[in-house]
């Protein structure tokens, strides 16, 4: 496919890219937990097996190098694609879970100290809240959490007091996996840098939405995961300033593995290897190097747009009918695609089993944010979450779905 | 498998009106069962008069499979003995692994209504979660006396 021909493509042209979208059977509306993917990122990671299977980086025969280029490609295609100054800022990890992990044990434990403090919104994502409270316990830093308003927003004052002159860190989720409220990260980094302090950004969420900068967001480290972004699971990035991975030491768990590195008398590869350890996953970069090729070919102007419509038409839909409430902004377009909701005497469970019936596929529950729900003061929710491919008649059967759940759960 | 009537009447009957969701003040046994996972969380509370099982009530949040399983549970198994109720339990879980036959599931009574759940994995934490605190109760492990 040529960026030529998108304009022409319509959403059943697009719909027909992914295997599974194309059968109609399911109303696939969880994408906010993994994306479907397309038969061209599909084939890329079979390609890569195929036609170019070797260790990358191990020998010096042609078929080895052939790899070394797909994984190195790839990874000058992920920089470029969100901004970073060179490839070597690309860490390519698992997922997004992995990278936060590699900047909390490898940058937090070395560089965070009793008298600091970590700032930490309260809507993240558990994944970028549990690397940092094991970071606070073992150093005796304080966790700051950063509290937001109901509809997801943060005041200034709220900012001021978690963001000052004791902070180290800010690790913050760019947009919720709940309420799917954008964060303002450029005035973010920009207090955080008047203090001295970093800032990781926690991409996942929207990545697959907007364009990423991470010199336009001042962001010290950003993170995200590609099976969220069409990619095969399994592979994942973190982008760190250079000067910042460099002076960081590998991410190794386990004393252990340490002690045998000494006794080797081995030192560390340049970055970004020197964060890669083991037989790295080569297919799954290169996949996600097709995947990135792929939403560039669809335009991030085309995937907000549907998400405006899609999140538009299901929002209204809800609003109007009786005992579902929307969690987060009034605004459908400060929801990037996520929609929240609770159904009166229904738990959330019942919400996803009843349309899971109707083959609507939405995801229940604390969605790894439990102290966002108490936040919110529910124990859990359901949750609905588009993705450009999504239609509208998609989106009407989880309206009908959703309305009928009352009834079928026996209140009248 | 078609679960379109895993919502039963019996089941959203229990759900919605619980007979046994009440405080029950001075109960002799008192625990607490929750599914991590799903947030279900339930009390169940217990009067006992030497091994029978006199009143029982339970408090708490959760799926209607999670509530009305636990509703359920209480009317079978007030007014026998403990080694009655843990039978019951035994009978039910097996009914949940689909290994119960037809006499066992109607000596369940209303509880036979859960009896879907068997092919519907990701649920079966949420039948069992009354069952199973109760098993804890007053099975061999015993519970929290207050």
């Amino acid at each position: 496919m040529s960026a030529e021909n998108t304009n022409v493509r319509t959403n059943e042209d697009i719909r027909n890219d992914f295997v599974l979208i194309a059968q109609n059977e399911y109303a696939y509306l969880d994408n906010a937990a993994t994306s479907q993917k397309p038969v061209c990122v599909i084939e890329a990671e079979k390609r890569f097996y195929t036609d170019m299977n070797a260790n990358p980086m191990r020998g010096f025969y042609p078929l080895s190098l052939e790899a070394t280029k797909a994984y190195e490609d790839a990874r000058s295609c992920v920089a470029n694609f969100i901004g970073a100054s060179c490839p070597e800022e690309i860490v390519f990890t698992r997922n997004a879970t992995e990278s936060i992990n590699l900047v909390a044990y490898s940058w937090g434990l070395n560089n965070i100290r009793a008298c600091d403090e970590i700032a930490v919104s309260v809507s993240e994502h558990h994944s970028n809240m549990l690397p940092w409270q094991m970071v606070a316990k073992a150093t005796g830093a304080k966790l700051n959490y950063i509290e937001c308003k109901s509809d997801g927003s943060y005041s200034d004052e709220e900012l001021e007091r978690a963001i000052n002159s004791r902070t180290k860190l800010v690790a913050i989720t760019h947009v919720s996996n709940v309420l799917g409220r954008r964060n303002p990260i450029e005035k973010i980094t920009e207090m955080a840098h008047s203090f001295g302090a970093l800032v990781l950004v926690d991409a996942s969420q929207s990545i697959p939405h907007m364009k990423i900068d991470v010199q336009k967001l001042g962001a010290d480290f950003l993170a995200f995961s590609g099976h969220k972004l069409l990619a095969p699971m399994g592979i994942g990035a973190l982008y760190g300033r250079k000067s910042l991975l460099e002076d960081m030491p590998p991410f190794l768990t386990g004393g252990e593995m340490i002690e045998s590195v000494r006794l080797d008398g081995a030192t560390y590869a340049e970055v970004p290897h020197k964060f890669e350890a083991g037989t790295v996953n080569a297919a799954g970069a290169y996949a996600l190097s097709e995947a990135i090729r792929y939403i560039n070919s669809i335009g991030y102007e085309y995937i907000k747009e549907r998400d405006r419509v899609l999140t538009a038409k299901a929002i209204e839909a809800l609003r109007k009918t009786e005992h579902v409430r929307i969690l987060g902004s009034e605004d459908p377009y400060d929801h990037n695609g996520i929609i929240s909701f609770t159904i009166d005497n229904v738990h959330p469970h019942d919400i996803s089993e009843v349309l899971a019936q109707d083959k609507v596929c939405i995801r229940a529950g604390h969605h790894c944010a439990q102290p966002l729900m108490e936040h919110l003061k529910i124990g859990s929710c359901a949750r609905a979450s588009i993705m450009f491919y999504n239609s509208e008649d998609e989106v009407e059967r989880f309206i009908e779905s959703v309305a009928s759940v009352r009834r079928r759960l026996g209140w009248a | 498998m078609d679960s379109r009537n895993l919502y039963n009447e019996i089941l959203t009957e229990h759900n919605m009106r619980p007979y046994y969701k009440h405080e029950l003040e001075d109960a002799d046994l008192v625990l607490e069962g929750v599914n991590p996972n799903c947030g279900d969380d339930i009390w169940l509370k217990l009067k006992l008069d030497g091994d029978v099982i006199t009143d029982g009530a339970f408090v708490g949040d959760g799926c209607a499979i999670s509530q009305a399983s636990a509703d359920i549970m209480l009317g079978l198994v007030i007014g026998r003995t403990k080694s009655e109720a843990i039978r019951l339990i035994d009978m039910f879980t097996r009914m949940i692994k689909g290994e119960a036959g037809e006499e066992e599931i109607e000596e369940l009574e209303e509880a036979s209504a859960l009896k879907d759940i068997s092919h519907m994995p990701a649920r079966v934490k949420c039948a069992v979660l009354g069952w199973h605190t109760l098993e804890e109760m007053i099975g061999d492990k015993g519970g929290d006396e207050s």
